[in-house]
């Protein structure tokens, strides 16, 4: 397997395979992993072929499923966790904030924690209540997790393989709405470092901050203003912890235009931390405040709203507006 | 495995609810016993245990200096040496019994009270102090001798005890898992998840719970209604009640659990009961809620006392031998005071020491940041 087009649902369920065939220690749980693959098929077939002691369903206990996870890498295990959705993650938030962020410096790094727990997250998919939400702030917050999430089909497949390969406890954010869109994969390719962004798009007039299922909109934002004859450059984040401010920075510093965009609500989010360093960091570069766009300080609403919640090409496109007025 | 005797215990407090009186833990169940408040050695038809001399004056002795450890650690909380501290007063035959039923090889996870275990395992006790002084956060090698850091949120560490023994069970090991925690732990979900798991995955698990009577100041009444031993019947596994002040028992009991996870037929749950004669911690003030009467009673039940009446009753053990332990008691008990007071403040740059295995740009800039801000005080002279 070199050069292939595939899902990103389908990267990350050659990535887990690949994971699996490389270190016996690795080990996949969660609700529905098994015979059904996972609710998403994420992990589909990989029981069949490695069997019901490496791809284990587990009894529908959240904390459970965490707190086991943790005993298993106390044994040498590298247990990749699938929480099914990411309202479902609460019941685990405990086990993930004040066991699995913190072992590693309580025992003054004598034991670490490869745990990698994978959360298919955001809305766009039409769902019910706790099906559509985006808490990575949540997670970025806390010191010993770190916190990702793919946009595309390559960097679903490598990412995954860099956070099983972690000793550092991983919050792994698949973009849901995401996993049927297709992008090249080279499985040969030198994979980008976990945590460092990426210019998805060159521009010299503003930049769009982005990470997960809104990169894609930032770069659809990006051709519409092109035909505006607005540069506009996107930067996908790839990391929302850490966050890779040098590239943000040097892209900032080129165009002197930020906005932020992410689902999950404006306040206090994602956004306001990079608003809050860049504007530290490249204050005369600066010729409009960084603008952020996300969702509101509301619960995420029924389905038939969630249009209006999510940043769509018309916010995002208003939010350049309104930097470049400045 | 018991027998339950309908004889209703005493409540401990007048309660205006009348259910209170219907609540069936208020009964007490036969315990599992080998060893009598009075020191007299009796059978029990499923648990024996047949001791030499050596090693029953060997239980005698780590209560003891178990003991003689948790006094001077309590002292040195007063003398203001430590922020706070969790004693085991009471609970000796609890954890030294349990304790000495361990393999090497076998793992615990210990809350933040097991002391006499540590102990059991040769963690040096004066390790178990740097989290009560505010040094480190545990900052033993949890690997050195099988024993877990201390977990204080409440339960939290019954899951990992269960996930390390689906570990040890999948790599086909013989060893077992030994996970501590207390009454009021049984009330909180992590525990319950803990009992479907290890039942599930018929994990090599044994769920050691020291009923101490108080989860800070609540009573058991507040905690369960009905025998906490008997919570396991719902899961799948086998729970017992054991005389938690009785070593023998408790260490018989630990043992047969144990042999049965090594035969990869899963999980036991012990109830030891037992109780906390001291405070919850130093913080803690238990005049305000439990009855001086109830103390003295439980006093009477002192498992340290009871294998010294049955030593001294058998001649298991003479005045020399008593004599030297309390001179190893008191050379304990200072090595303590003085390694205590000894223990230096970690360096101020450890803040930042091990939050990540992989490092983190974020935390190199805030290291950077506060090293630059410390230095600028020394240039300034000050």
């Amino acid at each position: 397997m070199a050069a292939q087009k595939l899902s990103i649902a389908k990267a990350l369920n050659e990535s887990l395979r690949k994971a699996l065939e490389t270190d016996p220690k690795v080990l996949i749980m969660g609700e529905d992993v098994g015979k059904l693959g996972g609710v998403f098929r994420i992990t589909d077939g990989l029981q069949k072929d490695f069997g019901e002691d490496r791809v284990i369903d587990t009894p529908l206990a959240e904390s459970g499923i965490v707190g086991t996870a943790i005993g298993l890498a106390l044994r040498g295990y590298r247990p990749i966790v699938e929480i099914q959705f990411d309202g479902f993650v609460f019941p685990a938030y405990d086990q993930i904030v004040t066991q699995l962020a913190k072992m590693h410096a309580r025992a003054l790094g004598k034991i670490k924690m490869p745990v990698v727990i994978r959360i298919p997250y955001g809305g766009g998919i039409g769902a019910v209540e706790h099906h559509s939400e985006s808490p990575e702030a949540l997670f970025a917050h806390v010191a010993g997790l770190k916190v990702v999430s793919p946009s595309n089909a390559s960097d679903a497949y490598w990412m995954m393989q860099q956070a099983v390969q972690s000793d550092d406890p991983i919050i792994f954010f698949e973009p849901k709405r995401r996993y049927w869109d297709k992008g090249d994969l080279d499985t040969e390719s030198i994979p980008l470092p976990l945590h460092k962004a990426v210019v998805a798009r060159a521009g010299s007039d503003l930049t769009l901050a982005a990470y997960g299922p809104m990169v894609k909109v930032c770069l659809e934002a990006a051709a519409a203003a092109q035909e505006e004859g607005k540069s506009v450059e996107v930067l996908d984040l790839r990391s929302m912890s850490p966050i890779d401010f040098d590239a943000v920075q040097t892209s900032v510093e080129k165009t002197g235009r930020l906005v932020v965009v992410h689902e999950a609500p404006v306040f206090y989010g994602s956004g306001a931390e990079i608003a809050a360093r860049i504007t530290e960091r490249c204050f005369y570069h600066l010729e409009a405040p960084v603008l952020r766009v996300g969702g509101y300080h509301a619960p995420y609403p029924p389905a038939r709203l969630e249009d209006e919640y999510l940043p769509g090409l018309d916010r995002v496109l208003d939010a350049v507006d309104r930097s470049l007025a400045y | 495995m018991t027998v339950e005797s309908t004889a209703a215990r005493k409540p401990r407090r007048s309660s205006k609810r009348t259910s209170a009186a219907k609540t069936p833990q208020t009964s007490e169940p036969q315990l599992v016993q080998l060893l009598t408040p009075e020191g007299e050695r009796v059978e029990h038809p499923d648990f024996e245990i047949d001791l030499s001399p050596d090693e029953l004056r060997g239980l005698y002795r780590d209560m003891v200096l178990t003991r003689r450890f948790d006094a001077e650690a309590t002292a040195l909380q007063r003398q203001g040496e430590l922020g706070l501290w969790a004693s085991l007063l009471g609970q000796e035959a609890a954890q030294i019994g349990s304790g000495r039923a361990l393999r090497d090889d076998d793992y615990v996870f210990p809350t933040y009270r097991e002391h006499g275990v540590a102990w059991c395992r040769g963690v040096d006790p004066t390790n178990l102090l740097g989290m009560f002084r505010g040094v480190n956060h545990g900052g033993w090698d949890p690997t050195t001798n099988n024993f877990h850091l201390y977990t204080i949120v409440i339960g939290s560490q019954t899951l990992h005890a269960t996930g390390y023994a689906m570990g040890v069970a999948k790599d086909g090991a013989d060893s077992a898992v030994v996970a501590y925690f207390g009454d009021g732990a049984s009330s909180q979900g992590d525990v319950a998840e803990a009992f479907t798991f290890s039942a599930v995955y018929n994990a090599p698990v044994v769920f050691f719970c020291q009923n101490n009577q108080w989860a800070i100041s609540e009573p058991t009444e507040k905690q369960m209604r009905v025998p906490l031993y008997q919570r396991a019947q719902g899961f799948g596994f086998p729970g017992v009640r054991v005389d938690g002040n009785d070593v023998l028992a408790c260490l018989a009991v630990t043992r047969s659990a144990l042999e049965r996870a090594r035969r990869g037929e899963g999980p036991t749950l012990v109830e030891a009961f037992t109780y906390r004669m001291g405070a919850h911690t130093t913080s803690d003030d238990p005049t305000k809620y439990r009855a001086d009467e109830e103390r003295a009673a439980w006093e009477a039940k002192d498992p340290i006392l009871r294998l010294r009446t049955y030593l001294e009753k058998q001649d298991l053990a003479d005045a020399a031998f008593f004599a030297a332990l309390e001179e190893e008691s008191e050379t304990l008990g200072k090595r303590v005071r003085e390694a205590v007071r000894a223990m230096p403040d970690p360096d101020r740059m450890a803040i930042f020491d091990h939050t990540y295995a992989d490092g983190n740009p974020l935390v190199d800039e805030e290291r950077a940041q506060f090293a630059a801000y410390q230095a600028s005080f020394a240039e300034e002279g000050n």
